[in-house]
């Protein structure tokens, strides 16, 4: 179905992502001088874009389509290639936009107090609000290549987020670590958008959507594997996840936003955007399903043996994220699961990485759990939403994580036969883990003995801090409970995913999906006392582990894998192309350079300055040119 | 009289010129074998000119001897310069201009 041109509000929604790019300009090019306002002006251009999104969505609720076009301008014509740069307003775009803008909102609000006593504040709101404009327009622009500009851009905000504090070796080298192990998934996502080109002509939703059936099928395999690849790099997804954990060396606020709220979606976005082409191409949906399980399984694996505060909700964002892929991959039934999780996830990951800022803050930049303890009296507020944010994560009956895992869990025993039961196994273990590692964490650093470092004295953080926050922990507990069962968010996407179709017959009952889920979570728990929370916890990890445990410590060996199956080999290959270049092109080159200078200052000596010897030299030449004359009349 | 003798006589002169250059050190001597060489031209332009009854010869061997003379005065002039700095005329002391 083509979107209807917009009118009214509507027609002015790019001014959502002009607003946080105008801000980006202002306090990028204004230099020192926007330094005593600058992180005021980051807010209000967020926060302006978040009144704009909501009055939008209530316009776009009431239109008969749920599909609105904004044409802004012809972005590339040549030969068959036409581009033309256009938003597309639907109820998937605008949820997407809601969720970015508020969660940014209230991330700027944090960041002015987390980042108060940094030099370099200015800079990190302009970076914050070039970041929410590029986000959005990767999520509102109308043809897979403004996705892929948008892509491109929250790639590069997020590599100088990373980076920000750049003379920390660890910071720089992380930022790198992630602009490259993206940069391997935006080469599939390119490829997938040629291919698209190549075969349709065209790059639009509505062109490339519209018209799958008229692709062959390995066509749209192909795109489908191509566009997997683009999600995986981005939302840190097996095989290539191991960049997302190393990212947390950039300031908090950026972990809450990018790396748990919005950016490292975009993935799911882009699955969900292009549910025909999956839907068309049985092969990669599979492939899509393995790699959410399995990531599930990587990240909650890892996350039970970190240490590192900001690490464990990595690898938690991680394995929340392979739901995420399992719930899109599982076509139709699972479209709508998959976004609310995300939504949910969003709120309550958000608020959890802001409790552990809060916690940093207090206790002077220290992320070693080892080095808590006791906090929950120190710092009332942090644990209270924290701990509503963990409630809400593991699946407490009725917080967010309840309702929406619970779908996903519950969609994937739908699928039926072995793959259902096993994908649901997979999901129900998952689970399982996450109560145990967040449990961990909890105790780890909420409760038992303070095992503070000298000198340390926690404290609350300022309310500028808290008021986020609190808003998150809201948002966690209730976020769920509305996009499930008040509002189902399922009808408010139907425009774009289709009605939602119930499994006729469930495999097995909600209900007991939901009790099963429960005890699993509950035992979860309930091991993490059992291992941590009765226990001395040593202030430095211990060195004797079992295999597991080790193999859980270094996330599984990704990183050596990469080294050796990627890394080595790469610097094996320039190395030799090094070689090649040294010795063979340059050595031609300098052979010939050397080779005329030499022969050239040999032809030189020639010039004696003896007047006779050139005299002699040019009768010589006359001769010749004479005897040649005769030669050629003669003959 | 016939067209030979004129060209073996020009051919002679020029002959004397060109080995003049090439032996002799004397800058002064090297001119005058110069405009030995060219002299022995002019010869042989004005036999052929007078051999095919046209002037185009005659008039180009005025052109030579108007540029012999403005090269005389030239060389001359450079030839004393030389001699006044170096105190000699000979050809093989100039010898500074080189690699």
């Amino acid at each position: 179905m083509d979107p209807v041109p917009a009118t009214g509000l509507l027609a002015v929604s790019w001014l959502l992502i002009a607003l946080p790019l105008a801000g980006a300009a202002v306090l990028l090019l204004g230099g020192r001088r926007t330094d005593r306002w600058g992180h005021l002006l980051g807010i209000a251009t967020v926060t302006a874009s978040f009144v704009l999104a909501v009055l939008c969505t209530v316009e776009l609720a009431g239109t008969s389509g749920r599909s609105v076009g904004v044409d802004l301008f012809t972005f590339i014509s040549t030969g068959r290639l036409d581009v033309s740069a256009g938003l597309l307003v639907d109820p998937l775009s605008m949820t997407f936009a809601l969720l970015i803008t508020g969660v940014g909102a209230l991330i700027h609000v944090y960041s002015v107090g987390y980042m108060a006593h940094d030099p370099a504040r200015r800079r990190f709101f302009a970076y914050l609000n070039l970041f929410v404009a590029a986000m959005l327009l990767l999520v509102l622009g109308n043809s897979f290549v403004a996705l892929y500009v948008g892509w491109e851009g929250v790639g590069l905000a997020s590599y100088l987020l990373i980076a920000f504090w750049y003379t920390r070796p660890a910071a720089a080298t992380a930022a790198k670590k992630a602009f490259i192990m993206n940069r391997v998934g935006d080469v599939g996502l390119a490829l997938a958008i040629f291919l698209m080109f190549t075969q349709l002509g065209t790059t639009s939703y509505a062109g490339v959507l519209g018209s799958v059936g008229l692709l062959a099928g390995g066509t749209v395999t192909a795109i489908g594997l191509l566009l997997l690849l683009g999600a995986c790099g981005k939302s840190g997804q097996f095989p290539l996840q191991a960049w997302l954990p190393d990212a947390m060396e950039g300031p908090t606020p950026v972990s809450a936003l990018i790396h748990a709220a919005t950016m490292v979606t975009a993935g799911v976005y882009l699955i969900a955007r292009s549910a025909p082409i999956f839907d068309a191409a049985p092969v990669a949906q599979t492939v899509v399903v393995v790699i959410g399980a399995i990531t599930i399984m990587i990240g909650a694996i890892a996350g039970c043996a970190y240490d590192d505060i900001k690490k464990v909700l990595a690898w938690s964002t991680v394995s929340q994220i392979g739901y995420m892929f399992l719930a899109v991959g599982l076509g139709p039934i699972g479209y709508a699961a998959g976004i609310a999780h995300l939504l949910t996830h969003g709120f309550f990951k958000a608020g959890l990485f802001l409790g552990a800022g809060s916690v940093m803050h207090g206790m002077g930049d220290q992320t070693d759990m080892r080095r808590f303890g006791g906090l929950a009296t120190k710092m009332k507020t942090t644990f209270v939403t924290f701990g509503l944010g963990y409630l809400a994560l593991i699946g407490f009956p009725f917080l967010s994580g309840y309702w929406t895992k619970d779908a996903i869990i519950e969609a994937a025993f739908d699928r039926g036969g072995v793959s259902g039961y096993l994908l649901g196994g997979v999901a129900v273990l998952g689970a399982g883990l996450t109560a145990f590692y967040m449990t961990r964490l909890m105790l780890l650093t909420f409760f038992g003995k303070p095992r503070w470092e000298d000198g340390v004295h926690p404290h609350e953080s300022p309310a500028v801090m808290t008021l986020p926050m609190v808003v998150l922990a809201v948002g966690s507990v209730a976020a769920g409970f509305v996009l499930v069962q008040l509002a189902p968010l399922a009808d408010w996407l139907a425009p774009v995913f289709g009605e939602p179709e119930e499994a006729a017959a469930p495999a097995i009952p909600p209900l007991v999906v939901s009790v099963l889920v429960t005890v699993v979570v509950a035992l979860g728990a309930l091991t993490a006392w059992v291992f941590v929370g009765r226990r001395e916890v040593p202030t430095t990890a211990p060195a004797r582990v079992s295999l597991p445990v080790r193999a859980a410590r270094n996330a599984l060996y990704a990183d050596r894998v990469n080294e050796a199956v990627f890394m080595r080999p790469g610097m094996w290959l320039t190395r030799a192309l090094l070689w090649v270049d040294d010795r063979g092109v340059d050595g031609v080159v300098n052979g010939i350079g050397t080779g005329l200078g030499g022969s050239s200052s040999r032809l030189g000596r020639a010039q004696t300055g003896f007047v006779r010897s050139y005299a002699l030299g040019m009768l010589g030449g006359a001769v010749l040119v004479a005897g040649a004359l005769l030669a050629v009349t003669a003959g | 009289m016939t067209l030979t003798n004129y060209l073996v006589l020009a051919a002679i002169l020029f002959t004397i010129g060109a080995v003049g250059v090439l032996v002799r050190r004397n800058a002064i001597v090297v001119f005058m074998c110069i405009e030995l060489m060219l002299n022995s031209v002019n010869l042989t332009l004005v036999t052929f000119a007078r051999a095919n009854g046209s002037v185009d010869g005659q008039v180009i061997a005025f052109f030579v001897m108007v540029v012999a003379a403005a090269e005389v005065v030239i060389g001359l002039a450079i030839i004393m310069s030389i001699y006044r700095t170096r105190r000699s005329a000979s050809v093989d002391d100039a010898n500074l201009l080189k690699y």
